[in-house]
């Protein structure tokens, strides 16, 4: 049985792609069946995805960096010529986002996508996305990680269309795909540029080997620009509530999954690939002496803080609740970018080692931020599942046409509750704990930073206050008298998360201490994932 | 024997946030002896709630309470005065939303050619 067991945690990395690929192509055939059938194979394929991507974050954590050659083996400081996928800490943390969400999605999606055409299409979407995300989170090949975005990116924007007798969705689709793509293609010229120059696509090769000249600089700037567009930084994030607001909710659980996987490309590329450079060389202008760090730690802290204020006051005035979740989804996503920002600005070159090195508040600031990852996905999702459960029993998201839910439904209603103290900021759930690390660790940084945060998290607080008043208080309105509870595999879908978001809410630092701490030291800490493949270590 | 203090150790530990800490369990027993000292006090009010009477009517200045749909605040309404107020930033925001594609692009430029002169000067 252990043999079995490790045989199977050996080749996880592979299996965590290859389960929901090989499953996306046969739910078309196992449709013909019938749609039971069909539904409990998807769910049975999401499953053992999760349980196998969750397996290998455990082994990560447990035992460390693990590398899985395709094809072959590899000896640390050979010519790298196979594909291979590399995953430390933080591609471990993701690995366990990746593996709550499209499981969730599919439980909901049972009773919510129902009475709907075309699911075979649906859910072989569905598991292609979550093929294309778990592979742009493992991957230690440059090229391989445009092939997963376009992977992700292609089928979302299908299935943010799937609702095609909606124009609305449907063109919230072309927009998603004329955006992925010009982020894409400037991802892969970025790729090109340091293919060109250093013969090799490897992430830990192309960090070892990377100079910081004008060319690497284009290719840092193009990387950055579109995955940052592609992971909702104002004023990029146009494309983000048009999306999120127009798919249905459980494949915007999927797509929040999608965003996260952008967002760790960003890191994978300024932590790790360019992270001694820019963390480490210093430039004068002038009296000035800079660090590119401080520079673009600056520039990310400018671009979050504008991302957080336009995310909550667009959230604010919003009158369809799907839209209003779009845009606090923004401003959260701002809050991460605010801790990494300022982590980046504490970096400084140590005098007697030379390396990169955080300080106290730096360290916190950081673990903050890749904590808040977890709790943003978990809240905006049951968020988004609430807004699709009102959907399902009201045939709208509009809070002028909705009023009394709470009367009729009692699940959903506590449900969106936990969510509104959770993404609010609100002790004792999630999001408090790794906020207060935000707001602490800013605040040393900059006071002016924590009072916006502080202020623009009231404000997202009163924003889903406005929700609860209009939506699910106040008197029955006429035509939703009679609406029901929605079906059970909904419930479960949004008790799951609600559930993980009370348990981190009550334990964080078990969390911060098990998954975000190792995710952390592998973002400040990039030479022992460069040193696994380059053999210096 | 179960050590069941090792099990829970790692549960209950406070997490340090930087300059302070946060520990939900503490918390949460606070706030248990809150409601019970908030419960003491309210065991000390006077009983002069009367169900079906006067006293459970909305009162709305003396006027008559309108139809249940009518009265009810609509979400367009909620925060109007904080809109209204906002008006001047809200029209900077409205006019970057425009919902057209090419200006997604234009702004996606903008901000990639702020990019190249930031990493450019550094």
């Amino acid at each position: 049985m252990n043999q079995i067991l490790d045989f199977l945690v050996l080749h996880s990395p592979a299996l965590v792609v290859a389960i929901p690929l090989l499953g996306a192509f046969l739910t078309v055939l196992v449709s013909k069946i019938g749609n039971r059938v069909r539904n409990i194979f998807v769910i049975i394929i999401s499953a053992l995805t999760s349980i196998f991507a969750l397996l290998l974050s455990y082994d990560v954590f447990t035992n460390g960096i693990r590398i899985y050659v395709f094809g072959g083996s590899y000896n640390p400081g050979e010519t790298m010529i196979r594909i291979l996928f590399e995953i430390d800490g933080i591609n471990a943390f993701m690995l366990i986002i990746a593996a709550i969400l499209p499981f969730v999605a599919i439980i909901y999606s049972w009773a919510f996508m129902n009475e709907q055409t075309g699911l075979d299409k649906y859910y072989t979407l569905i598991l292609l996305i979550t093929a294309g995300m778990l592979g742009m989170m493992m991957t230690g090949d440059m090229f391989n990680f445009f092939v997963f975005l376009e992977i992700t990116s292609i089928a979302s924007a299908a299935l943010i269309a799937f609702w095609t007798n909606k124009g609305n969705a449907v063109a919230a689709g072309f927009k998603y795909i004329v955006i992925s793509a010009i982020g894409a293609l400037f991802v892969l010229l970025a790729i090109a540029l340091l293919y060109g120059q250093y013969d090799a696509l490897n992430m830990a090769i192309l960090a070892n080997n990377i100079q910081f000249g004008l060319l690497d600089k284009m290719a840092l700037v193009l990387i950055l620009a579109a995955l940052a567009m592609k992971a909702g930084i104002v004023p990029m994030h146009m494309w983000l509530p048009d999306a999120y607001g127009r798919a249905p909710s459980s494949v915007t659980v999927v797509l929040i999954g999608t965003t996260l996987a952008s967002l760790y490309g960003v890191f994978r590329v300024i932590f790790t690939i360019y992270g001694n450079h820019i963390m480490t060389s210093l430039r004068t202008i002038g009296e000035f002496i800079l660090t590119p760090g401080l520079t673009i730690g600056i520039l990310i802290i400018a671009l979050a803080v504008l991302t957080i204020i336009v995310g909550v006051f667009m959230a604010i005035k919003q009158s369809d609740f799907k839209r209003m979740i779009a845009f606090a989804a923004v401003a959260e996503i701002g809050y991460i970018f605010l801790a990494i920002g300022a982590a980046f600005s504490t970096f400084y070159a140590n005098p007697e080692t030379g390396a990169a090195t955080l300080t106290h508040s730096g360290e916190i600031a950081l673990k903050g931020g890749i904590f808040h990852i977890l709790n943003d996905a978990l809240d905006v999702s049951l968020l988004f599942l609430v807004a699709g459960a009102i959907y399902f029993t009201a045939k709208t998201t509009s809070l002028n046409k909705l009023g009394g839910l709470a009367r009729n439904m009692k699940y959903t209603s506590v449900f969106f509750l936990i969510g509104l103290l959770a993404v609010s900021g609100l002790p004792p759930m999630n999001g408090f704990a790794s906020k207060l690390m935000i707001y602490q660790s800013t605040y040393q940084v900059n006071p002016i930073l924590a009072i916006v945060a502080i202020l623009c998290s009231i404000l997202l607080l009163a924003t889903f206050v406005k929700v609860l008043h209009s939506a699910f208080l106040g008197p029955k309105i006429s035509n939703l008298e009679n609406i029901k509870e929605v079906p059970r595999s909904m419930l479960i879908a949004m008790g799951i998360i609600a559930c993980l978001i009370i348990f981190i809410g009550l334990f964080p630092n078990l969390v911060v201490e098990t998954v975000v701490t190792p995710a952390a030291n592998a973002l400040k800490n990039a030479s022992q994932y460069i040193a696994m493949i380059t053999g210096g270590f | 024997m179960v050590d069941f203090q090792q099990i829970l150790d790692p549960f209950l530990r406070t997490l340090k946030t930087g300059s302070g800490f946060w520990n939900p369990i503490l918390w949460g027993i606070a706030l248990i002896l809150i409601f019970l000292v908030i419960y003491i006090i309210r065991g000390f009010g006077k009983r002069e709630y009367k169900e079906g009477t006067e006293q459970t009517k909305p009162f709305l200045s003396g006027n008559p309470e309108g139809d249940k749909d009518k009265m009810h605040v609509k979400g367009s309404n909620v925060y109007w005065g904080f809109s209204e107020t906002l008006k001047s930033i809200y029209k900077v925001f409205d006019k970057m939303h425009t919902g057209n594609v090419s200006d997604y692009v234009l702004w996606f430029l903008i901000i990639m050619g702020l990019f190249f002169i930031v990493l450019g000067v550094i």
